[in-house]
This record gives C-alpha cells, structure tokens and sequence, in this order.
C-alpha cells in the first residue's frame, strides 16, 4: 500500500510550465510511454513526446467540413487546438492485431493463446470528448457478459491526463452532445490550460489515487481563486465558440421513424463510401478478422482489423450484400451512432468531436443531417399540417 | 484477447476464452444432400463435451481458411457429440465438406439466444423449416420430444427445394411414424415418382392441426420465406409474440464485439439468433437494414 | 350416400363457411360423392371443365405433362381443399391435369349447374366467387413464393 497522497481528489492546482515537463518526466520514470499531441504531416497526431517541446505550442487547427489546417497562434499555447485525425483508440484497441497462432500437430492443430505485451500508455491532453468516447468503449468491450481481454489490459494500464479544452473547432459540437468542453470524469489528471495578458499557466485536478500519486511528485500548490476564475473563463468560453450543434431531442425516435426518409438518398449521392468517417470516429469499432496460413500450411494465424459498415463486405451473407446500396450503408451507419447505440449501450455513439465531418472528402456533415431529416420529419410535418402524414 | 480477463465461466463451469478456437476431430462426414453435409465432432484431448440449447450456434474455423457461424443440429440431450449440419456455400463451408475422420476444426461457442422450448409447455408447437433451416430447428424437436407429455400438439411442417433436397430424411420418416408428432414435408417442384406434397411450406399452415391460440411456432429458412410464414401464422389466429424466428446475418466475433451482425439494435450473435417476431417485426419490413 | 349425409358434409366444409341456407339447399342438389383410385386422373387439360371438388380424404396433384420431362408437379391438394375454378372463367376447360396420388375421396359439385344458378341468382354467385377468389388469391401467392426460389443456391 502506497503512502496517503497530499493530493485532494478533483481539487485545482496551480502548475507552471515547467511543472508540466516535469508532469511528463516523472510519467517516463513511473515506466510509461508518454503519448501526446504533436505535428506530422501538416496534422496534429498523437505520438510519443518527450517534453512540451514536441507538443504543436503556439499552434491551432482551423477545421471545417471537409477542411482541416494548422495556423499559428498569437500565443504559445501548448493545447490551443482541438482533436485531429487520430483518437486514443489506436492505442487502446489497435487497428491490427494477431488474435492467435496456430500451427499443425498431430494431425490437427493447434491453438496457440496469443502473449499480449501491453505497454504502460500514458495519454497526455485528452479532451472531454475523447474520454466519453474511452468510456463508450469501455461500455462496449467490457460492458457485457464477454471482456475483450486486450482492450482491458491496455485500458487498465492506461493513464489519462485529460486537458479542458480552451477552444472549440470549426466541426465541434461536444457542448450540445453533453459531452464537454470540461473533463466531467473518466481521468487520471485533468489540465487547465490558461493563456491570457502574459500569463500562462496550467491547472491540475486529480481524478483518481492513482493521478493523485503522480501529482505528488510534480511541483504545484493549490489554485487561488483568481486563476481559478481564469480557467472556468477560458472553459466557459469554449461552450460558446462550438462550431456546429445537434438537437438530440427524441433523436432515437426520430431516426427509426425515418428510415425511408429521402435525405438519405441525397446524402448517398455524395457519399464516396470511403470509409475515412468510421476510421476518425472515436468510438466506431467495428473489425473483421482475417485468417493466413504460411505457404506450406504449417502455421496460421488469425488478426483482427478495425473494419467500416461503408464496405459492400461487411453485411456479405453467402451470395449478396445485405446493404448493397450507399443509401443503406451511411443509413446504419449514422443511425447506429444516434439511434441504435443508445438501445445497445445506453448512450449516443456520437461525442461530438466533428472528426467525421473534417475528414469527410466530400463534406458531409453528421450535424447537418440530423437537422434536415428533423425538420422533414414525416411525423412532425403532418402534425405542423404540410405534410402528407404517410 | 487471451488474457485471464478475457474469460467467461461457461454453464459447465470451465473457463474459456470465447475468442480461441478448441480443436475437435471430426468423427464423420455424412453428405446428407446434393450441396449440404453433417459433421459430427468430438473434443480433441479429452476436453469437456460442449452443452447448448437448441437454436444456438458455434463458429467453426477450418484451419487457415477461415471461420463462419453454423448453427448445432444435434440433440442437446447428447452432447458428447457434437453435430453440425450446413450447406456449402463458401471458401470455409467448401474446405470442410472435404474433412475427413480424425481431421481437425476448431469450434467457440456455443453462443446466440436459442429457441423458447422450455417456455413453449402447455402449448402445442408448431415448428415451419425451409431449407437447410431444418438444421437448427433439429435440436428443438429432439427437446420437445424428450418432455414429450410436457407439450400439446407437435408439428412440424417442412419445406424444401425438391425431393432430393429433403434433409435428414430417414429421421424425418421415422418422426412421421410417430402417433404423438405431426409431420409434414413439401417440395416447391416435384417430377416423377414424388407421392408428396407439392406446393410451399407456407400452404401447410391453414390445415395443419393446432389451436392457433395456444400455440408456440418456431420458424427457420429464407428471410422471405419466414415472412410469408408469419404472416399465415397470424391469418390463422397465432398471436406474433408467440412466433419465434432465426435471423442471419454476417458474423465474425459472435460475442457483439465485430459489429457485423447488427440488426437495427439488435446484435443477431448475442441477442439472437432467436427472436421473438413482434419484436423484430417493424426491423423485417425495412430493406437493406 | 343419403342426401341429409352430403348435406351434413357441406355445411361442416370450411370452404362453405357462412352460406345462406337456401343456397345450400341448391348446393347440396348439385353435388355427389366421387372417389378416385390412387393414379387416378381426377380431371385432364383441355378437357371441358364442368365440376369442381372439395376433398375429404387422400391426396392430389395438379400436373403438367411437358414431352421428354414427364409430369411435372405443380402443386398437391389434400383434404378440405378446394380442386378445380376453371368451370368458373371461359372457356370452361381445364388448364392442368389433377390426379390422384392416393386414393381419395371428394364431393363433385356440378359446376354446369351451378354456372346457370349464379346467372339466376346474383347472391349466389357472389358468394360463391367471394369464396372462390380467396382460394385463388392464395394459391395465387403460394405461386408468387414458389416462384422465387428462396431455397436456390445463389
């Protein structure tokens, strides 16, 4: 039993720049792989940093549907951007991973249980949306009568420091999803990260011990109420930058109610079925499985893929695709994320993070969507008298 | 997924990982028709025999080729042996009709929601099979029949392609002589010597001896032809929550982790592939769902 | 077989569930028992069509002859179905051969008879067609099902 942490749970303090790098190094000594945010490619992608050096500081996103650019800030703001094409996961819930080995004996084979040597992650800046998202997952491999054993062992040795987010993009729409901008729960550390009249500093909450033991071995005192001020500012304001929103009233009844809707045909029209929206997606988690063999046949293998309901093969049942058409497919797909999900898992699919309208080539906005087949919804339209309430 | 979290505590009691493939050898191949074949299995090494209730499904992995689910065909009161009937259809259905005895294939399951038998007693039960859908729809009747005086009537009425097309069909003439157990078999088309019915398994249903309001009906064949079943179950009176139909759909994890089988809400591997019918009914009208 | 017996075998057939009593009295004059020996023809194409049936017992099948394939099948009718509509629509004559596949006992009903009754007597030929038609909206789409193959190997 570890010592009692000086730390109070979910109480602020404050943290200088430095304490951050400090935050990172004693992540490093505790034996983890520190992952954050960093530039490649013209992205902010999560790999492993080092020290807020290789954090995008002084950097920020313009997003839009379809769009995505980085452009520098007035500031040095080590978080002042929203989320990129990668989420956590790729870490927690890789995109390929051997399931087993086999090989031939006796005849017959053998099954060979597959050693998972899940590395201590350490994720630094995740945003409020994303850890409704690891949440969701949690929900979806552990919230059942089976356990994904991988997703578990990695999730339990991942350790999240979450930031508040101090701006929203351009596809963000976390506020009308309840699912942010400020890290409600699900963290190790929560950051703060102010930014204003020459002052930059960061406050820490711990959200759990095992945050709290880490904080222990980072220089901070607790918060005055001024820069606590400062931070609830800077969260508050994100709240009223959201980019786009979606009224989610009765959204489970309004997408069953209109699975003939002829919205759907519109956006298929324009769905190039690329699959790019369930590979951003934080909490899409579809995967197929693929079986190999050597040539001689002595070893095989099974892998998991993350996989995408916009493929013909994914519904392929012995002589046709059950949803041959793009109509059918961006239907389960969004219906799944708004509808269905809250039935399956007791909550939306959708955080709002606006990946899947950024990286969407062709512009299609989840958000825009649900606001048209609302506003020609059959049902509400004979009510209003204008429709024809078939 | 093989770490201990990812175990499960079977009925048995034995800790598997749903995820790994078991190996069994098969003990026999029988073709049983023109394109669908009965494979027999036993537990390599001695492993425990595999429990189930009718209706549920395992994935069966033909070593380096592939895995697909296939529904139990066998008698759950005898589950030593484990008994698989299919048709072939694909790459991995293909590499198994070529097993022979002492061959291996790797099993996980069993896994699905079954068939209601036991909540069927005290009614008469109508079991309407097309197709191949008489494979696991076998495993109810041998229940049924095994608490024979728990039921009322028991039909079964079966349909199929042609008369070389009839599965099982000994066990079928040996069920037709049975005085406690009304069966009756018809083909879509019939040429030469064929002295029986000829027409669709859904005009079986109107003269078929049952009391359509105490009555359980367990349905498994082709989507449209479970669709025109039902809808001749209730032109006789049998309420829709007492109609119970198999779905298929494609599957990779059979656990509701893949995604792939997903049916509006409903994941067919985990909350099916038995469904009550007026719980999927408005799902069954809507195309390409 | 006594007239009161055949009259008794009407009433209680679902198919004439619900008739007027006058009309089955008019019924009960047009009809008679018939039996046919297993590989018996019960009626044959191109032949008039002048009668229709109502089984009670066995098993027929309405077949096609086509040369070099033998007969086919088209579909069987047991007991308490109704055999025959063609002496309802012009030409009057039968479309398929129907043979027995057991022996099997009907009711014929003289549809020649009747054909005259029904121009005579509106009611009657309503209810008679009211009947008719819902025999043949089934047969209709058993034929529909069957004709799409669902067992076929795609």
């Amino acid at each position: 039993m570890e010592a009692q942490s000086s730390v109070n749970l979910n109480a602020p303090y404050f943290l200088e720049l430095a304490g951050f790098d400090q935050l990172l190094q004693v992540l490093r000594q505790e034996d983890y792989r520190v992952i954050g945010p960093t530039i490649r490619d013209g992205a902010i992608v999560y790999d492993q940093v080092s020290s807020s050096a290789d954090l995008p500081a002084g950097w920020t996103d313009v997003q839009e549907a379809g769009q995505y650019r980085l452009k520098k800030r007035d500031d040095q703001a080590l978080f002042g951007y929203t989320v990129g094409p990668h989420s956590w996961k790729k870490f927690l819930y890789p995109s390929t991973m051997r399931l087993f080995l086999a090989h031939r004996r006796n005849g017959g084979f053998e099954v060979k249980e597959e050693p998972h040597e899940v590395p201590r992650l350490a994720f630094i800046g995740v945003r409020s949306c994303e850890l409704h998202a690891i949440a969701i997952h949690d929900k979806v491999f552990l919230g059942g009568s089976y356990t994904d054993g991988s997703y578990q062992a990695h999730r339990e040795k991942a350790f999240l420091v979450a930031v508040n987010c101090g701006e929203a993009g351009g596809t963000c729409f976390c506020a009308s999803m309840n699912t942010g901008p400020k890290a409600g729960q699900g963290y190790d550390l929560a950051l703060t990260e102010v930014c204003e009249n020459s002052r930059h500093f960061l406050l820490v909450e711990a959200g759990s011990e095992r945050g709290a033991h880490i904080l222990d071995e980072v220089s901070h005192r607790p918060a005055r109420p001024e820069e606590e001020a400062a931070a609830e500012r800077a969260i508050a304001n994100t709240a009223q930058q959201m980019g786009r929103q979606v009224d989610t009233t009765d959204i489970k009844d309004l997408l069953y109610r209109n699975y003939e809707h002829p919205r759907w045909d519109a956006v298929a029209s324009r769905c190039l079925a690329c699959a790019n929206c369930t590979m951003v997606c934080p909490t899409c988690f579809c995967s197929t499985v693929e079986d190999i063999t050597d040539l001689k046949g002595e070893n095989a293998e099974r892998w998991r893929k993350w996989d995408s309901c916009f493929t013909t093969d994914f519904s392929y049942i012995h002589g046709g695709s059950i949803r041959a058409t793009p109509r059918a497919r961006y239907r389960q797909w969004m219906t799944h994320k708004l509808a269905s999900w809250i039935d399956q898992f007791g909550s939306s699919g959708c955080v709002g993070c606006g990946r899947c309208i950024t990286w969407c080539p062709v512009a299609i906005d989840i958000t825009e969507e649900v606001r048209v087949i609302r506003e020609t919804d059959a049902v509400t339209l004979s009510k209003k008298g204008n429709g024809n309430g078939n | 997924m093989s770490t201990k979290t990812a175990e499960v505590e079977t009925s048995a009691g034995v800790y598997v990982d749903p995820m790994l493939p078991r190996p069994y050898r098969v003990q026999r191949l029988r073709q049983e028709t023109s394109d669908t074949f009965t494979l027999e299995l036993e537990p390599e090494g001695g492993a425990r025999e595999l429990e189930f209730e009718p209706g549920q499904f395992n994935m069966l992995y033909a070593y380096g080729v592939g895995e697909v689910p296939i529904s139990i065909s066998g008698d759950p009161t005898k589950p030593a042996v484990l008994v698989h009937t299919t048709r072939e259809v694909g790459m991995v259905t293909r590499a198994m009709r070529k097993l022979k005895p002492w061959d291996s294939l790797g099993v996980r399951g069993p896994f699905g929601v079954g068939w209601p038998v036991e909540k069927a007693r005290g009614a008469d039960v109508v079991i309407v099979a097309g197709g191949i859908g008489l494979a696991p729809l076998r495993p109810a009747l041998y229940q049924v029949l095994a608490a024979r005086k728990y039921y009322g009537k028991v039909v079964l009425l079966y349909g199929t392609r042609t008369p070389t097309d009839i599965l099982f069909r000994r066990e079928l003439q040996q069920w037709h002589s049975r005085f406690d157990l009304e069966v009756h078999v018809t083909v879509d088309r019939a040429m030469g010597n064929w002295r029986g019915n000829v027409g669709v398994v859904t005009s079986l249903i109107p003269r078929a001896p049952f009391d359509p309001h105490s009555t359980v009906a367990m349905v498994c064949g082709p989507e449209v032809m479970m669709r025109f079943t039902v809808q001749e179950l209730e032109r006789r009176g049998v309420a829709t929550e007492n109609v119970y139909l198999s779905m298929e759909r494609n599957m990779k994890c059979a656990v509701g982790f893949c995604g792939h089988c997903q049916f509006g809400s409903e994941f067919i591997c985990r909350d099916g592939p038995v469904f009550r019918y007026d719980r999927i009914q408005s799902l069954l009208a809507v195309r390409e769902i | 077989m006594a007239i009161e017996n055949l009259e008794r075998i009407l009433i209680e057939h679902p198919f004439f569930d619900g008739m007027k009593q006058e009309h089955m009295d008019l019924l009960v004059g047009c009809a008679s028992n018939v039996r046919f020996d297993a590989g018996q023809f019960i009626l044959r194409e191109g032949e008039e069509a002048n009668s229709f049936y109502l089984i009670r017992q066995g098993k027929a099948a309405l077949e096609i002859y086509a040369p070099g394939r033998g007969s086919i099948s088209i579909q069987t009718l047991g007991a308490g179905e109704v055999l025959g509509w063609s002496w309802l629509v012009p030409p009057y004559r039968w479309r398929f051969d129907a043979r027995a596949i057991e022996l099997t006992r009907a009711i014929a009903l003289d549809g020649k008879c009747l054909r005259q009754k029904c121009e005579k007597d509106a009611d009657l030929g309503f209810a008679l067609l009211q009947r008719f038609s819902q025999v043949m909206v089934e047969h209709l789409q058993a034929t529909r099902l069957q004709l799409l193959n669902v067992y076929e190997n795609r």
